[in-house]
């Protein structure tokens, strides 16, 4: 319905705005204002508000706003309600309905303290229904001013001091006063003004009703032609007062007044879209009575439609809402219903799903799970925002919590899996993806500890304790909550914490987390779980009694990614040496952390029994040179590669058996220890404990690439205390081999055809020196050099490096110089003393050998030196006497240049 | 004051500055820088709290103003963002609240006028930065209870109030609620500016600068640019914009949304590009002055800086750029 007389034209449009702007123009078609949100107006509202059932009461303001109304007006006025209160709680849950709240609202109250509470609570510009100068002057400018304050348009009533404006006169009249103290004294916008001039019931059958519309109608008129920029609104229902139980008269009346009224200017009305018809469809006969009563054109106008109304009594056209959705299947249902959001029918429609499926837990991962689909690529893509997604998981859980008694059924009793203990961490209040992994883990029968957002760290960690928690996961959506998760890790390693961490939502990554959380909590592990998807398996596994494979599977990963984003990581910050060396660790140095040794240099080992050794081999990485995949021992009963597995576990017990036995191979370790200090990045040894001669130096490399502030850029040279402290520190060496005697059998095998058990061979070799540089390093800790002289571990915490003190190997990320193991060879009289010689390539023959330093401090660790700059090859050559030219060789996976 | 911002504004696009976080970042400062003499003794860790640097550190605060003043922003912004009891209640400081945001209106108005008193043809202005805090007012943090908040508006408007009266009177030339993700929150940042003006019978120009989240390109409460403006249009703006979140590329078609609506002036401080898998901002000056250059191409801006990630380099960058063009007309009212 257009307007139609409109003088002034070209006045500003009022803007309103909820989630999404309401532009009204005097072009503008008229705008529907839903009244069914109201108290007053609805029975049923009324009802649902009294009895707190606000989730119905929600389904009516989405009806009407999917009916086109296009403001939504609340009301709860009523002498057994809690105005206010029921005010703020609709408020708040229509914000978190968008398909809602993208509307503008009316706080619609006679009470001011509803009205302002009202107020609080819209993000958007809304319209404020009404105020008047019923308590005079003061009173009305002090709530314009607040209501300017507060960002919102205005309803003023035609009501004065004297009484609420009953004809055209006293309409003007008021309506011109309140304007003039409204834009001259309290500057509101003229085009945030709304006049209702009061809609009076018609066909009352007293004579002084007669006028009521026709004074409605030039009421508007002249404001609109003398009030610049004001807007004129109405209650249309009133005016079928008279008609209360015969809808069909009173869709008819409110059409056309409606059609008269809009010819005249007005720009928006509190109808229900419901109660409306087309005003070309009111039967001819209707329209002319109704007409006769509106426009008083004939004396007998009341009697004539009151005559018409007994005969269309109850009639009354169908209400037309769009639940053409609810003639779907089952899955297109619970699908439209989760990505709508919709809580209404989720319970019927849960339960058809559950007789279709059978069983409930079907029914989650079928069509439910399906719909959270839909919902994930959707907010993905921007096709959805925040508030809808919250909206979808909690008919989710709706739907879950109708499954549950079914679940519990399923499974005698309801026994937890586990228990996860959940938060959005400090400073973000992104929980989407954090409660769509509650639901599924909760729906995979977790039992899930849902902390909530913005939780501080310290929270966490005391729920965790008082949980009992198995595992913590964190999630974040914003940038600054990756700090806050390397915040926690921290802390539960400060705090020896040992149960996993997971990491998850959408700034984190599986590199982030490898790179920047796992390793600041060594203690437990730490593992990103890319969706709701993979949490599932992921705290499965952690639950497990093999748990602990799954653990090493995932550190070892992550060592991988970490090595791997030091390598690749291009178009980097990088530092000067000169800046890096600045930003080296502050490593504690105090008398406490320096250790004599019980036994300073070399210590031989020329026959190392193999048979101790058996139980120090990590196996995993034997099964992987065979391309089986999998974590030992369950390697061994995989359900595709098991049978595999077994056979060639069997096959290489019993040639260690041989290999034992029969001495087919030797082993040989040598380590050092010897007085050294660092010098910047360099590490000197000493030829004794004067430390006046320079033995020898080893160089080590600094990381360059820009470090986030806290970390720092380290070389292995910070683990020795610096010559300037006169601390009289240590460093180790090692050399070990398992591969003594190895050539003659796989020539020999070789000769035989026998690849199988030649590699075999090889394989059992490695794994034995590796074992035999594991035990060696244990060994140096508690008694050669002694440090840790009561240290006890098994082989899961050795392989999970538990223990104090590092052994990196030269050519390897914590210095990636192959070059130093010639000086360590040297000082170790590796070939005469262990066998182990070095290829003119520093390859270490045989080749099932270790090499490597020991590093005793408390805070040493490993770490990737990652790229670096022509600088530090530069100044390395120098100290080195090399040509830079050959550094370069050398070091040319490790250059951030060329 | 408030005249010779007008003046400068009438002629030439305003150059904010850029990132503080990343500023303070490459100090590397300790525990106890935090809580310098003041709060040596304070109960909770204070490492973080970059608001209470004014307090603890002032030194370093004035030299990056100082930085961003030599790189050639008009204007900077206090070092404030979590100035309100709400954020310092984490670090259990509300009761420093007025002192963070007095000291460090009066660390950068010295540090203007200092640079003023050098080049009088170019002003330099304090713009008090008020922060959203750590809470939402339209969005509840308990999925199962959408009808809670974690804040009121009451609450909000008390703490914007407090912090609007520290920066006033430390010397703020004008105020900047900025990285608004809840238009409410906003809105209780205008009602308590609007009620300090009244208390004290003058107004001081307000600027408004919102963030779009995500690729909806929706504010994290739901609100598309439009509506967003709307809803801050009762106040009596200076100018209106975006900041942070999406870099200064995705920002162009709500910025252009913005120009075209806006009866105020339009201001935009992006990040430097989009955060990598690690937090960090990689996109370099020249990249990002690249970017902005679309914008003054388009007219669509009044005022610019940078937002996280962004240096005294970028704002060099986004200086030069920004006097090769000539700012946004202000269009009179339209009739949509």
């Amino acid at each position: 319905m257009q307007k139609a007389n409109q003088a002034n034209a070209v006045q500003p449009p009022l803007k309103l705005s909820g989630l999404e702007p309401l532009i009204i123009t005097p072009h503008s078609n008229f705008v529907n204002i839903g009244e069914r949100t109201n108290v007053a107006g609805s029975r049923k509202f009324l009802r649902l508000i009294k009895e707190e059932a606000f989730e119905e009461a929600l389904a009516i303001a989405r009806d009407q706003v999917e009916g086109g109304a296009q403001i939504i007006d609340i009301n709860m006025d009523d002498g057994l309600i809690d105005g206010k209160k029921a005010m703020v709680r609709f408020l708040h849950l229509i914000a978190s309905e968008p398909d809602i709240s993208r509307v503008p609202v009316m706080i619609d109250s006679s009470k001011w303290d509803i009205i302002e509470a009202g107020l609080q609570c819209l993000q958007g510009k809304g319209v404020v229904n009404s105020i008047s100068l019923k308590e005079g002057e003061t009173e009305f400018m002090e709530q314009a001013q607040k209501i300017k304050m507060y960002g919102a348009a205005v309803v003023v009533m035609a009501f004065d001091e004297t009484g609420q404006a009953d004809n055209y006169q006293r309409r003007i009249e008021i309506c011109e006063r309140s304007y003039r103290i409204l834009v001259d004294k309290v500057k509101f916008q003229p085009t945030d003004i709304i006049f209702d001039p009061n809609i009076f019931p018609v066909a009352t059958g007293m004579d002084e009703h007669r006028l009521n519309a026709i004074d409605f109608f030039r009421a508007i008129q002249w404001i609109k032609a003398h009030l610049p920029g004001a807007r004129v609104s109405g209650g249309v229902s009133n005016v079928s007062f008279s008609f209360r139980g015969n809808n069909m008269v009173r869709e008819a009346m409110h059409s056309a007044f409606l059609y008269h009224a809009i010819r005249n200017g007005m720009d928006m009305g509190i109808v229900n879209p419901a109660m409306l018809t087309v005003y070309d469809d009111i039967p001819k006969n209707l329209l002319e009575r109704v007409e006769d009563v509106l426009l008083d054109r004939r004396s007998d106008a009341t009697e004539r439609l009151l005559e018409f109304a007994q005969t269309v009594k109850g009639k009354s056209k169908e209400r037309k809402v769009d639940d053409a959705w609810r003639k779907g299947t089952v899955e297109e249902r619970l699908s439209h219903a989760l990505v709508k959001g919709i809580v209404e029918f989720i319970d019927a429609d849960t339960a058809e799903a559950l007789e279709k499926y059978k069983r409930p837990i079907l029914v989650i991962e079928g069509p439910l799970m399906a719909g959270m689909n839909i919902v994930g690529d959707l907010f993905g893509s921007g096709k959805m925002f925040l508030p809808q997604v919250v909206k979808s998981a909690r008919v989710m859980k709706k739907s879950v919590a109708w499954l549950t008694p079914w679940l519990e059924a399923e499974k005698g009793e309801k026994k937890t899996a586990g228990k996860v203990l959940m938060a959005t961490v400090k400073g973000d209040v992104h929980d989407i993806g954090k409660n769509i992994v509650g639901v599924v883990l909760g729906c995979n029968n977790y039992e899930v500890v849902d902390m909530g957002v913005m939780v501080p760290p310290e929270k966490i960690l005391q729920a965790a304790l008082d949980e009992k928690a198995d595992m913590i996961g964190l999630s974040g959506l914003i940038t600054p909550s990756l700090d806050e998760m390397v915040h926690l890790a921290r802390e539960m390693e400060r705090q020896n914490f040992d149960i996993p961490l997971l990491i998850g939502g959408a700034t984190t990554s599986r590199v982030h987390t490898a790179v920047k959380i796992e390793p600041h909590y060594r203690k437990g592990p730490v593992i990103h779980v890319l969706d709701a998807s993979r949490s599932v398996p992921v705290v499965g596994k952690l639950l497990h009694d093999q748990k602990d494979d799954f653990i090493l599977e995932v550190r070892k990963e992550y060592d991988k990614i970490r090595e791997n984003h030091t390598r690749k990581r291009s178009g980097k910050t990088w530092l000067s040496i000169e800046e890096a060396r600045k930003n080296a660790p502050s490593v504690e140095w105090s008398a406490k952390n320096i250790y004599p040794p019980a036994r300073e240099g070399l210590t031989v080992y020329d026959a190392v029994d193999l048979e101790p050794l058996r139980k120090y081999i990590d196996w995993s990485p034997f099964f992987r040179t065979w391309e089986l995949h999998g974590r030992y021992p369950d390697i061994l009963t995989d359900e595709v590669v098991g049978e595999e597995a077994q056979k060639l576990f069997a096959d290489a017990q019993k040639m260690l058996d041989r290999i034992i036995a029969e001495q087919w191979l030797k082993a040989r370790a040598v380590t050092g220890l010897w007085p050294a200090n660092a010098v910047g990045d360099d590490i000197e040894v000493y030829t004794d404990n004067n430390r006046s001669e320079v033995q020898t130096t080893f160089h080590t490399i600094r990381q360059q690439l820009k470090k986030t502030a806290g970390a720092a850029n380290m070389a292995l040279a910070d683990f020795v205390a610096p010559k300037a402290t006169g601390l009289p520190d240590h460093i180790g060496g090692f050399a070990v081999t398992a591969g003594i005697g190895i050539e003659e059998k796989v020539r020999a095998f070789e000769a035989n055809h026998d690849d199988y058990n030649s590699i075999l061979l090889k394989a059992l070799a490695d794994r034995l020196a590796e074992a035999l540089a594991e035990r060696m390093h244990a060994k140096v800790r508690r008694e050669i050099w002694a440090y840790q002289p009561e240290e006890q571990l098994d082989n899961e915490a050795l392989i999970r490096e538990k223990y104090q003190g590092i052994r990196p190997a030269p050519g390897y990320p914590a210095c990636p110089d192959h070059t130093e193991k010639s000086a360590l060879f040297e000082l170790l009289n590796a070939t005469e003393n262990a066998g182990i010689s070095l290829t003119e390539n520093y390859a270490m023959y045989p080749a099932a050998s270790v090499s490597g330093w020991y590093f005793a401090h408390p805070q040493s660790k490993y770490f990737g030196v990652g790229k670096i700059g022509k600088d530090q090859v530069e100044d390395l050559a120098k100290r080195k006497k090399m040509d830079v030219a050959v550094m370069e060789k050398w070091l040319s996976a490790t250059l951030n240049y060329r | 004051m408030n005249d010779k911002i007008t003046e400068a504004l009438a002629h030439r696009i305003l150059v904010l500055d850029g990132a503080m976080g990343t500023m303070i970042q490459r100090h590397a400062l300790t525990e106890k820088d935090f809580r310098g003499e003041p709060f040596k003794d304070h109960n909770r860790p204070l490492k973080g709290n970059n608001d209470l640097l004014s307090l603890t550190r002032p030194d370093i605060i004035a030299d990056i103003h100082r930085q961003y003043f030599a790189a050639g922003a008009d204007m900077v912004e206090t070092n404030t963002f979590n100035g309100t009891w709400i954020a310092q209640a984490d670090y259990g400081l509300e009761s420093a609240v007025y002192d963070i945001n007095k000291a460090s209106a009066i660390i950068a108005r010295k540090v203007a006028d200092e640079f003023t008193t050098k080049e009088p043809h170019k002003p330099r202005f304090v713009a008090g930065a008020i922060g959203p805090t750590n809470r939402t007012a339209s969005l509840s943090p308990d999925v199962n209870d959408p009808g809670f908040r974690a804040i009121t508006f009451q609450q909000l408007s008390h703490a914007y109030k407090e912090q609007i009266k520290g920066l006033l009177d430390g010397g703020a030339d004008l105020l900047l609620i900025e990285t608004v993700f809840d238009t409410l929150n906003a809105k209780a940042g205008i009602f308590a500016a609007m009620e300090v003006f009244k208390e004290r019978g003058r107004e001081w120009p307000l600027m408004i600068s919102g963030t779009i989240t995500d690729a909806s390109g929706r504010t994290l409460s739901g609100q598309t640019a439009e509506a967003f403006l709307i809803s801050m249009s009762h106040a009596p703006l200076l100018s209106i914009g975006l900041n942070c979140a999406l870099g200064a590329k995705a920002l162009l078609p709500y910025l252009q949304v913005l120009a075209q609506k806006a009866n105020c002036l339009v201001s935009a401080h992006p990040n430097a590009g989009l955060p990598n898998a690690f937090g960090e901002y990689d996109e370099t000056p020249e990249q990002m002055k690249a970017q902005i250059r679309e914008f003054l191409k388009l007219g669509l801006i009044n005022i610019i800086g940078g937002c996280c990630g962004t240096t005294p380099e970028h704002i060099k960058a986004i200086a030069d750029v920004a006097h090769e063009y000539q700012p946004r007309k202000v269009a009179s009212v339209t009739v949509a």
